[in-house]
């Protein structure tokens, strides 16, 4: 049988070019191409607890938002400053017992203790990695990753703010509306916060920073204090959800450094997308309520979630989110050569 | 020519493991000199720029850059004054448009000071340089993704990089190496301008004839040390030259 070699050729659609490249706007249809993506995500986001059946399923949505901050922070760090942060536990961690202690020992309301809990968190995790900053890849990652551990034994062996037991009994938000749209306004702002940030100016010195420091350092930049700008920026994302998710439960314990924290937002990132800044996103949405699903497997559970996320990572390496955006921005078709 | 001191580097050294990569090398820089720096493979060139940009840690010497010692700054600090340097392997910022590149060195503090925060659109300001330089404006060359851009381009984006920052020295890590003639040949009138506006320019370069069009002054290296330093034409006369080059003479 005679095989002829075939290859795919992709093309960005003639639209696309128009709209993302220096002409002007000028159709409906054409804003309509670049608008349709973004409110398909924002209405989504705004509807789901809508036509969520069950109470149990709308706290499943609060928990989502709070691995979609995570996977956020993470890919932000690791695909636009070159960063690879495993700190998503340190960052819960911190966040949520600074807004419990305050809250408990100081009778401060929520609406204090949340802010607080976001930005001493976020400098405190900063100051705490600052020294590791100039060392790069998998170092800083495992240095990230042991923080949290070193915090909860510290809390464990001291019994400080309630040891083991934690503190219960704070005040939680009003009722579940209140829970779930907090938390996902937060993260569609982070997410166009972010997008925008990327490409305004600071962020372009960000992402000369990955692509090659030593050119930024020569341009007469200090790229410490740039890292450490996003490091605060993005575990402010992370320590909002700490703060946040102590006052979903009305409680503070040890497992606000679990590891879940650190891991799951880097599954979310490859599933998702990496670089995209959506697909972490998408990718959290997909992974914590498939792993409330698989509960009814027992033990399995873990095992049925890594044979997904294997399959994801060996058959769809780039993500969903960046098969998507191919899908949408271009048309392939096969030519013979 | 004013014969104002600009750069002063004394006894610099610097060993990795046995090897002397740089061994008391003392030199002086006049404002607005081009000179060049030649020498064989291995012969320290590249270690010498680190060393006075600070990307690497002297064992010993001094520089001084307007009777300022600079020594011990780092590499950010050392740019920020206006010694800027390229790199002989270049890495742009390949996620990003040509023009992009430039907004990094534009949104450094030394711009922010020089300009007195009236630079104005700074996309319009890195397009205006890079068009200078020879990214036709025409083509649609400035707004390439700067990974796809040919050698010749990127090597050009290198020194538009330097550029940007409004420099007092230049340092060109072999910015002639891998371009064609036609290349050089529209390479060296943009070398020739930055003279006249005041720039003083280090050049390490292999190709000698095109460099010797340019510069005023050599400084000849072997080993890691200074082995000559003049006039191209009398350098060249020299008989450790010869030998660096050429090898001993048997007899």
């Amino acid at each position: 049988m005679e095989s002829k070699a075939r290859r795919k050729e992709r093309l960005d659609r003639g639209i696309k070019v128009r709209t993302e490249g220096i002409y002007a706007i000028s159709s409906l249809r054409e804003l309509t191409y670049l608008l349709l993506p973004r409110l398909t995500l924002i209405l989504g986001l705004l509807i789901v607890p809508l036509v969520l059946p069950s109470m149990y399923w709308q706290r499943v949505v609060c928990m989502m938002c709070i691995f979609a901050l995570l996977a956020l922070a993470f890919d932000f760090l690791a695909h636009y400053v070159g960063i690879v942060c495993l700190g998503g536990a340190l960052f819960i961690g911190l966040g949520g017992y600074i807004s419990g202690v305050l809250h408990s020992s100081f009778g401060l309301s929520p609406a204090l203790t949340i802010p607080i809990g976001t930005f001493g968190g976020a400098l405190i995790s900063t100051l705490l990695l600052l020294p590791c900053l100039p060392i790069r890849g998998i170092y800083f990652a495992i240095v990230s990753l042991m923080y949290p551990l070193m915090l909860s034994r510290i809390i464990e062996a001291l019994g400080l703010f309630g040891g083991t037991d934690g503190l219960a009994g704070l005040t939680t938000f009003p009722n579940i509306w209140v829970d779930q749209y907090l938390i996902i306004v937060v993260v569609l702002i982070a997410l166009f916060a972010l997008r925008r940030l990327t490409n305004e100016d600071f962020g372009l010195v960000l992402r000369g920073i990955k692509d090659n420091d030593q050119a930024v350092r020569a341009s007469g930049m200090n790229i410490t204090l740039y890292k450490a700008q996003a490091l605060f920026i993005a575990s402010a994302i992370g320590c909002f959800g700490g703060a946040y998710l102590t006052h979903l439960y009305g409680w503070v314990g040890l497992s606000l450094f679990g590891l879940d924290f650190s891991i799951l937002p880097i599954a979310a990132c490859a599933l998702g997308g990496i670089g995209t800044l959506t697909g972490p996103i998408l990718g959290a949405f997909i992974l914590t309520p498939l792993s409330e699903m698989l509960r009814a497997f027992g033990p399995l559970r873990i095992v049925f979630y890594c044979l997904i996320l294997v399959g994801f990572i060996v058959f769809k390496p780039e993500g969903l989110m960046n098969y998507f955006q191919r899908k949408y921005h271009q048309f392939e078709r096969w030519i013979e050569v | 020519m004013s014969e104002e001191i600009i750069l002063r580097v004394s006894g610099a050294s610097k060993s990795f493991g046995g090897i002397k990569a740089v061994n008391n090398v003392s030199f002086e820089l006049a404002k607005g000199e081009i000179v060049g720096v030649i020498g064989p493979n291995g012969s320290g060139k590249t270690t010498l720029v680190n060393l006075i940009t600070g990307f690497v840690k002297k064992d010993s010497g001094k520089v001084f850059f307007k009777n300022k010692d600079i020594t011990k700054l780092p590499p950010h600090k050392i740019a920020d004054l206006g010694i800027v340097r390229t790199f002989q392997v270049m890495r742009p910022y390949h996620s990003l448009p040509a023009y992009k590149n430039l907004i990094v060195p534009l949104y450094s503090p030394r711009v922010k000071r020089t300009s007195g925060g009236k630079l104005g659109d700074r996309n319009a300001v890195a397009i205006d340089i890079l068009e200078e330089i020879g990214f036709e404006r025409d083509a649609y060359v400035p707004y390439k993704l700067a990974s796809s851009l040919p050698l010749g381009y990127l090597k050009r984006l290198e020194l538009a990089r330097c550029l940007a920052l409004k420099p007092e020295i230049i340092m060109c890590d072999e910015v002639f190496s891998g371009l064609s003639m036609s290349e050089i040949v529209t390479a060296i009138p943009i070398m020739e301008r930055l003279q006249m506006d005041g720039i003083t320019l280090i050049m390490i370069e292999h190709r000698l004839r095109e460099l010797f069009r340019l510069a005023n002054r050599v400084i000849v290296m072997n080993f890691g040390e200074k082995i000559a330093d003049g006039i191209p034409k009398e350098v060249m006369e020299n008989k450790k030259v010869k030998e660096a080059y050429l090898g001993t003479e048997v007899i």
